[in-house]
């Protein structure tokens, strides 16, 4: 028997010695080259979007014009998008701002040429070339929308209503409250801390020092009792809010417009602290199997009535400033309603989601980066 | 042509006849090396990339043989916490199960009739068709806030519960899903027993409670002991339910976090996997004491 035993422990160990070379192989020196002109659409089309960025009333006629077959697999957090888009099955990723820099170091993504691009011209100016897809001057997306994180409320159980971030801290509503399950979540509360605690002097919700993250991740501690749930999906924010679970919750504008059209009494408001956001881009696998078909997809979302569709369907606001008409046109008054032609101040008073790294912005090298943050955020929800 | 062949066969034939090792050894390849490929193989690459890390700053695999890993398993509070909890309640589900189990199988076994037995097997193995992710929606709507549990308890005038989303909600579902790996074998076990020992405690004076405690219940051990490897290797290894219906991580979900997220840290991902296995070894040794595998 014993003799039996060490000759499987044997065989296992040259199975695995086999394995390691395979598990070790790494690309070669250089990024991947820049798409510059188009050919044949190849047919079929592999997406990782948000959910909500897929919807048939666009990608149905999109396949009919370009006969790209879209496959599309949503993503729930920028983590899971990052990794999706390492596996190399995917064309392109609708990637946020945390996600979008770290698939461009990655080498991920190709850089694509804008003139590709014919609504380009009509971007606002700040999503041209934003520092989260474009590098160098090379450009390696094609922004899509962009959006605050609001704070979502039961219009009935919530009186009065809320105007402060305080209140997915206080006890006022214990066990009915839920926010993202995400560790981008920490920027959230160093936002509210940036304000209601200037000590700390907190400026960038990204950017922490060890004591400001320290006073963050206390901060979420504390309000680890008072959630009911840390919803992983908008369809777990949808349905707690739905079923009376939750009457308080931090959101995307997507949750409260699909509750709204339920007839389910809720509201959102970005609280007088201000928010976190994201601001989208749509990237190009540097693995793509169907380049031509992902490049007609960014021609085709950027159109201004796709942005129009997608930024009244979602409840952001679109990157081409000629979807503001069509918006108007499609729901009245919704242009207005996010924020489609609000000036560069509203665009600048959102802190856009982004990667923690060690360097801040000032130059200084002492902040907490991301792999920290999910270490703290695990230990958080323990 | 068709000779030489016939000629050929029959001498593999023979030469197997002679030889009854190359018998075995031709009947038991295909599996063997299918377990040692596919399975063992898995495993000692599982083990052995615990050993390794990842570069903070690349996120590439570095093949330096260090304990790191699980250093930080041990000696950080939140990874023991999560540990402990996932096999506490791994035991409470495996408890409850049993408690459930028992007195089932036992009027399966041996007080239901023929025709009686058949609806109670279909009962229990009903839900197995349904999908498993189904039966745990189904449990969400149950428990939810205005779900049909508080409606129910609104109507007779009882208090609401707020179980949703807490670890007692993980605990009733679990409970609930691994119930028949429970059933099956105890029942096995129980169905097993001969009358007559039941017969021969009574002759002896045994009343109801000394017979249940002295005859049926070492009899029906091994099926216990078997059913509880299903329930206990089963919710230890389950994420998906705590995801779905609690609020807290379970050691599954600090595998999937570290596998699909930024650091995609499989060597940490593997270290906290063994955990999982060691305990699962230590619990297949007790069983096998306690006679699990002949209960099977």
């Amino acid at each position: 028997m014993r003799r039996i035993h060490r000759r499987h422990v044997v065989l296992a160990a040259l199975a695995a010695a086999l394995c390691v070379p395979a598990s070790g192989v790494s690309s070669g020196t250089g990024g991947p080259s820049m798409i510059t002109k188009t050919g044949k659409n190849e047919g079929a089309l592999n997406l990782i979007a948000w959910e909500g960025y897929t919807q048939p009333q666009w990608v149905k006629p999109f396949t009919k014009a370009t006969g790209c077959k879209v496959r599309a697999k949503y993503g729930g957090s920028s983590d899971e998008m990052v990794t999706l888009m390492r596996t190399g099955q995917y064309d392109a990723v609708s990637a946020s701002g945390d996600a979008s820099l770290r698939l461009i170091v990655g080498k991920d993504v190709r850089p694509i040429d804008p003139k590709l691009v014919p609504d380009f011209k009509n971007f606002i100016p700040a999503l041209k070339s934003p520092p989260h897809n474009t590098v160098r001057g090379v450009h390696y997306g094609i922004s899509l929308q962009w959006g605050p994180n609001t704070l979502m409320y039961n219009t009935k159980k919530v009186k009065p209503k809320p105007n402060s971030w305080g209140v997915l801290y206080s006890s006022k509503y214990k066990g009915k409250i839920t926010v993202p399950d995400n560790p981008i979540q920490i920027a959230d509360a160093a936002l509210y801390l940036s304000k209601t605690k200037p000590a700390l002097g907190i400026k960038d919700p990204y950017e922490l020092t060890d004591a400001q993250f320290k006073a963050a991740v206390d901060l979420l501690k504390k309000q680890k009792p008072l959630v009911k749930k840390y919803w992983a999906s908008a369809g777990d924010e949808i349905d707690l809010f739905k079923n009376g679970g939750a009457v308080l919750g931090a959101s995307w504008p997507y949750q409260t417009n699909t509750l709204k059209a339920a007839k389910a009494p809720v509201a959102d408001l970005i609280p007088k602290e201000g928010a976190t956001g994201w601001a989208d881009t749509w990237m190009i696998s540097s693995k793509a199997k169907h380049p031509n078909c992902a490049v007609s997809w960014i021609k085709w979302v950027s159109t201004p009535t796709v942005q129009a569709q997608q930024a009244i369907y979602f409840g952001e606001t679109p990157a081409n400033t000629k979807a503001c008409a069509i918006m108007d046109k499609l729901s009245k008054g919704s242009c207005a309603q996010y924020h489609g032609n609000a000036p560069a101040a509203y665009f600048n008073s959102i802190k856009f989601w982004k990667t923690p790294v060690k360097a801040c912005g000032n130059g200084q090298n002492n902040c907490v980066d991301y792999t920290k943050w999910q270490q703290a955020w695990t230990d958080i929800k323990s | 042509m068709a000779g030489r062949s016939r000629s050929a066969r029959r001498r593999l034939s023979a030469a197997l006849w002679r030889r009854p090792w190359l018998r075995g050894v031709a009947l038991l390849l295909p599996p063997l090396a299918w377990m040692l490929i596919f399975y063992l193989a898995a495993l000692a690459v599982l083990f052995v990339s615990a050993f390794w890390s990842i570069d903070s700053f690349t996120g590439k695999l570095t093949h330096v043989w260090t304990w790191t890993n699980f250093d930080t398993i041990i000696h950080d509070p939140t990874y023991r916490q999560i540990a402990f909890r996932t096999i506490w309640m791994a035991a409470a589900v495996t408890l409850t199960d049993a408690l459930i189990a028992f007195p089932f199988a036992y009027y399966m076994a041996r007080v239901a009739t023929p025709r009686l037995r058949t609806i109670l097997f279909v009962i229990v193995l009903l839900p197995l068709w349904s999908s498993y992710l189904a039966r745990i929606y189904a449990w969400r709507l149950i428990l939810n806030h205005d779900g049909a549990l508080n409606w129910t308890l609104g109507k007779l005038g009882l208090p609401q519960q707020g179980w949703a989303f807490t670890n007692t909600a993980i605990w009733i579902v679990f409970s609930y899903i691994w119930l028949p790996f429970m059933i099956l074998p105890v029942y096995a076990a129980l169905e097993r027993i001969p009358d007559s020992f039941i017969e021969a405690s009574r002759d002896l004076g045994g009343r109801n409670w000394t017979t249940f405690r002295r005859v049926i219940l070492p009899l029906a051990l091994p099926g216990l002991a078997a059913g509880s490897i299903f329930t206990f290797s089963l919710t230890l290894g389950d994420y998906i339910t705590p995801s779905l219906v609690g609020n807290v991580d379970f050691i599954g979900n600090v595998i999937y976090r570290n596998v699909l997220g930024l650091t995609n840290n499989l060597p940490f991902a593997a270290a906290y996997a063994t955990i999982p296995l060691i305990v699962m070894a230590v619990y297949l040794i007790l069983a096998k004491r306690l006679g699990a595998f002949e209960a099977l």
